[in-house]
């Protein structure tokens, strides 16, 4: 009974901690007033106010577009070193594989310095390119990491039996491997996405001046106090980054994935 | 017809610098059961995958029906495969399972009805249409990739250790099953597999190999009482492999007693191998005047279906013996073979040929 109770308080306990804050910042965003401390009534002044300032319309553009078209990107490239990293032998599977992992175990800052130098050693300009570049670089590992458990240890077996019976690779590769692997695809999708979505340390080294993701636009603000606007714009970060879990989860624990045709 | 279906000529294939088969020359012809036999690592899967085109052989040409495929994609071979571990595809259900191979060659919807439910009726797994292939049994899964590969009326079905995975009634169902389903489709099967018995009750040709080499191929019959060889008469059931020397034509010497047997043109005085199938050991009294061998009772097994026994002669050698009547250990008894139980095999004459018998 005591052990319940106890269970129970440090679970709610846990949930307050990681949740009272972000609904202090949604409760804020619909606050007329300006203040911190006090409630002035409900509005959504400052969600129009976002929606007319063309920085922060700006910023959620490019922030949106990097995220699609890096995770697009990291995707297809994601998948096919997967494919070949699954038909590797032992040793040379173990090598790639830590090749991989050990960007995403680099400090962000470390990444970023890092890439930001062989942009400038490359003679690469900065701007939405380098970004785009950079979001492709940590998002592959991710990918990669969703995909290759989706590639069952019999993958050459499944592609051998439709070789059988008469496919050419190609549609082996489209009617048989690649929808297998789908869960584990829309999975390092979603996580690439949101990686992408959420990352500042990597863009604020490689984005350059003249652009902006929320991310650095919300940072650029801060130095000159921070505008309720930017609460109604973290809201639906928040909003956005929570469906995307949600559904990524979904897909994760969806252990088959119905025929994509 | 009896015309020839595929052949393979001259086959050498290594991996890795090992040498997996050997100038390996096989003929099947239409219509019939091929086993090929053997432990693993003999080359058997590898011949199998170089038929289905998935391995290309290093040397040597396979023939299919007088044309050469030997380097055709197994796409389009006009061939099936079942594989080891069933390969149904996991996102698709039974009927589209089924229908791949159709719906690749573009076939119309009714036709690929028709065929569906044809090939699930000869597979006893009629209305299995809409289930997910992963809640399936083994024995059903097996069923459906049999199903998948003959829908698409193959003239040769491959068949790699299909009943590996499933237990031993089931084994025994699907082998009366494959006989079956070869009969009524009238087309040729080659079956891979490491289990004597298995090959035994299904084929009407069983080619033993070991060590990238064909050592024996003949009728089930022909292998089991007539091996060539030793290690063709110890993978294919138990057997009493004992030295020997012919005396001369129908007559040899097995530990100095004299043995009527039915083999001839070995010469005179011709140390030989002799084998004897342990049901083949009659056990007798011993001082019947028909008694060959002496020994004593060291051991019995109550098997099921027979005792599992062992005779040690006075000369020093333990037989294997298989009788459905007991005889108690410790006794004293005689032994005795019919001479049509007795195999005559020349003995090992090159150190090559030794090297391949000694991994048994």
């Amino acid at each position: 009974m005591i052990k319940k109770i106890i269970k129970n308080s440090y679970l709610t306990l846990m949930v307050l901690f990681l949740y009272v804050p972000m609904f202090t910042l949604i409760i804020l965003s619909f606050n007329k007033s300006r203040s911190r401390a006090t409630w002035g009534g409900f509005s959504l002044n400052w969600y129009k106010e976002m929606l007319n300032d063309k920085a922060i319309m700006n910023a959620l553009w490019n922030t949106i577009l990097i995220a699609l078209i890096s995770s697009v990107i990291a995707v297809v490239i994601g998948t096919l070193a997967s494919l070949a990293i699954s038909k590797m032998k032992r040793r040379r599977k173990s090598f790639y594989l830590g090749i991989t992992n050990i960007p995403m175990l680099n400090a962000d800052i470390v990444t970023g310095i890092s890439l930001l130098l062989s942009f400038i050693a490359f003679g690469i300009s900065l701007g939405f390119k380098t970004i785009l570049l950079a979001h492709i670089t940590f998002n592959l590992p991710y990918v990669i990491l969703s995909i290759l458990p989706k590639l069952a240890k019999d993958e050459q077996s499944l592609q051998d039996a439709a070789l059988d019976l008469g496919a050419s690779e190609v549609e082996a590769f489209f009617k048989v491997t690649l929808p297998d692997i789908m869960p584990g695809v829309l999975s390092g999708f979603l996580l690439a996405f949101t990686m992408s979505l959420d990352d500042f340390i990597i863009t604020y080294f490689t984005k350059g001046a003249g652009i902006n993701t929320l991310s650095t636009l919300i940072y650029s603000q801060t130095k000159r106090g921070v505008k309720p606007s930017i609460y109604a714009l973290s809201t639906i970060i928040f909003l956005l980054v929570f469906i995307i879990l949600v559904l990524l989860n979904f897909f994760q624990n969806k252990k088959k994935e119905k025929v994509l045709k | 017809m009896e015309n020839l279906l595929i052949s393979l000529e001259n086959i050498s294939k290594s991996f890795d610098g090992d040498l997996v088969l050997d100038e390996l020359k096989l003929d099947i012809k239409e219509n019939s059961f091929v086993t090929l036999l053997g432990p693993s690592g003999c080359g058997k899967t590898t011949t199998l995958r170089i038929i289905g085109g998935f391995i290309t052989a290093d040397k040597g040409r396979v023939i299919f029906d007088g044309n050469d495929i030997t380097t055709l994609s197994p796409n389009k071979r006009q061939l099936n495969t079942v594989f080891q571990k069933y390969a149904l595809f996991p996102h698709m259900n039974v009927f589209e399972n089924i229908a791949f191979g159709l719906r690749i060659k573009k076939k119309n919807e009714q036709y690929i009805r028709d065929k569906i439910s044809y090939a699930l009726k000869l597979v006893n797994l009629d209305g299995f249409e809409k289930r997910d292939v992963t809640s399936l049994s083994g024995g059903q899964q097996q069923r459906i990739a049999i199903a998948r590969a003959i829908v698409n009326e193959p003239r040769l079905l491959l068949l790699d250790e299909p009943l590996g995975a499933l237990d031993l009634k089931l084994r025994q169902e699907m082998q009366y099953e494959l006989i079956r389903l070869k009969k009524e489709l009238g087309i040729t099967f080659i079956y891979v597999t490491h289990d004597q018995e298995e090959a035994l009750t299904m084929s009407d040709t069983i080619v033993v190999m070991n060590q990238g080499y064909i050592q024996q191929m003949g009728s089930p019959e022909q292998i089991y009482n007539e091996p060539e060889n030793a290690f063709v008469a110890t993978f294919i059931g138990d057997s009493n492999i004992v030295p020997g020397k012919m005396i001369e034509d129908y007559c040899v010497e097995i530990f100095g007693s004299k043995f009527k047997c039915i083999d001839k043109g070995f010469g005179k005085n011709k140390p030989v191998d002799v084998v004897i199938r342990p049901e083949d050991v009659d056990i007798i009294d011993i001082n019947s005047e028909k008694t060959l061998l002496k020994g004593v009772m060291t051991g019995a097994i109550f098997k099921g279906e027979m005792y599992e026994m062992e005779c040690k002669t006075y000369d020093g050698f333990e037989w294997l013996i298989h009788s459905t009547d007991y005889v108690e250990k410790g006794k004293e008894v005689g032994i005795f073979v019919e001479p049509e139980n007795i195999q005559i095999m020349n003995k090992p004459s090159s150190e090559d040929e030794r090297a391949l018998e000694i991994d048994v």
